[in-house]
């Protein structure tokens, strides 16, 4: 039990971390983008990042299986580049990005938001150009919001379940997620084995909220 | 000295700035009460607010709405120090003043002038209010503006220190040559640096010409 309770816990790791890097790049952007500029379609940009947050998770599983269906678009690109995604690791990373990418774009744009914009103006009148401005001064002075928003990111996908299941099947040593393996085990009746896998993610979870939340108290001060 | 013009006008309804200027100046003064529109004169002067007109530094026009024409802020060569300094917080003091800095040799020579060389590898954070304002002229006399415009740069200074920082911005205007715009309430500061001197009031413009009219006028009336 040992072995694979460490194995699982390593595979919900490194899944999670990796679909935090891939949502992070997009969470900034969109972060950026909804704190800073006015454009058309930004009240449906805003309500399409937070769907995963209030969509049952089950149901983003789904569409994102719809999506990646041999017979749509996306699907048959990635088929027709040789990668398998639909109940493989990179469907569970995805499942993750998504759901993860909510919390993310909060967090980061209420950082970037609380980024005094004289700032940015006066990085202007030296010169800097707008990726300039955004690479040089907005991002390092939110840092601390993208740090926890990261973190708050891996935490969510490291708790996921739902999309997860529906798109990458929970397959015992291939798609077993720390969530995925607590839920099977429990079915399976082996409560006590489900039970160490429950406080390895109570661990973990708080841990990185702990973190979270002094990077976003420091951010304040 | 430089030409310096324009004829601006910034907002509408309760609030409006309608400013015309055109001389050829050194340190262009510019004074008058509190709401009067000078910080965003100022704004509107260095790109960072909208405004219609025109605007012309040393044959540079910068701004010409009816032909189409708005530099941005970054490409205007107009430095801007404004009253609390604004220093970048997580950049070190040489870290701010290379930031727009065109060479290195330059940043030298502006932190020999300015006298923060030993401050350079310093975080902005323990900095005095003097140095701090020192710096922010730093910064932005490296980035070798074509006009620099100073926000009561000595207004959040007590007397004493301000006595101390005035001669350093007299030394980057004699030194580099640098055309300025001045925002002052300070009748001393008036006379010492300007030669030329605007007062607005109420977003209008209540006296454009010589110093001495305009410390006339900001004396009889202390609101300015």
């Amino acid at each position: 039990m040992n072995q694979s309770v460490l194995s699982v816990a390593l595979f919900s790791g490194a899944t999670a971390a990796l679909a935090m890097l891939l949502a992070l790049p997009l969470a900034v952007a969109v972060g950026w983008l909804l704190a800073r500029r006015s454009f058309r379609g930004k009240p449906l940009l805003e309500t399409v990042v937070m769907l995963p947050l209030v969509l049952p998770p089950v149901a983003i599983g789904l569409l994102l299986l719809q999506v990646l269906g041999r017979d749509r678009p996306l699907g048959r690109l990635f088929d027709a580049a040789g990668v398998e995604v639909v109940f493989t690791w990179k469907a569970v990373v995805l499942a993750m990005a998504v759901m993860s990418l909510p919390l993310m774009v909060l967090t980061i744009r209420a950082g970037i938001e609380q980024v005094d914009r004289r700032y940015e103006a006066m990085a202007a009148t030296l010169g800097a150009g707008p990726f300039r401005v955004f690479s040089t001064i907005t991002l390092p002075l939110a840092r601390g919001s993208v740090l926890a928003g990261s973190l708050l990111g891996f935490a969510r996908a490291l708790g996921e379940f739902g999309a997860t299941i529906v798109v990458a099947g929970g397959i015992p040593g291939q798609t077993q997620t720390l969530a995925v393996a607590i839920f099977n085990l429990t079915e399976a009746g082996r409560e006590a084995d489900a039970s160490v896998l429950m406080f390895v993610s109570v661990a973990v979870a708080f841990a990185v909220l702990a973190t979270a939340n002094a990077l976003l108290r420091k951010g304040r001060t | 000295m430089i030409a310096l013009a324009f004829d601006l006008t910034v907002g509408q309804g309760e609030f409006s700035l309608q400013v015309r200027d055109d001389a050829e100046v050194q340190v262009l003064g510019l004074a008058g009460p509190s709401g009067a529109g000078k910080t965003t004169l100022l704004e509107a002067l260095a790109g960072l607010r909208a405004a219609t007109g025109t605007i012309r530094v040393g044959g540079r026009t910068l701004l010409d709405t009816a032909a189409g024409l708005d530099v941005p802020a970054r490409h205007r060569r107009v430095g801007y120090v404004p009253q609390d300094a604004l220093l970048f917080p997580h950049l070190t003091v040489r870290g701010n003043l290379e930031y727009g800095a065109r060479d290195r040799q330059r940043v030298d020579a502006v932190a020999e002038m300015l006298e923060v060389a030993n401050l350079l590898d310093r975080p902005t954070a323990g900095l005095s209010g003097g140095e701090r304002q020192r710096v922010a002229l730093g910064r932005a006399l490296a980035a070798a503006p074509d006009l620099l415009l100073l926000d009561e740069p000595l207004g959040a200074l007590d007397p004493a220190r301000r006595d101390r920082i005035l001669p350093y911005v007299l030394r980057a205007r004699q030194a580099l040559g640098v055309a300025m715009v001045w925002v002052t309430h300070d009748v001393q500061e008036l006379r010492h640096a300007a030669d030329r001197a605007l007062v607005i009031d109420r977003g209008r413009v209540v006296h454009a010409g010589g110093v001495d009219g305009a410390v006339a006028l900001l004396t009889a009336r202390p609101g300015y």
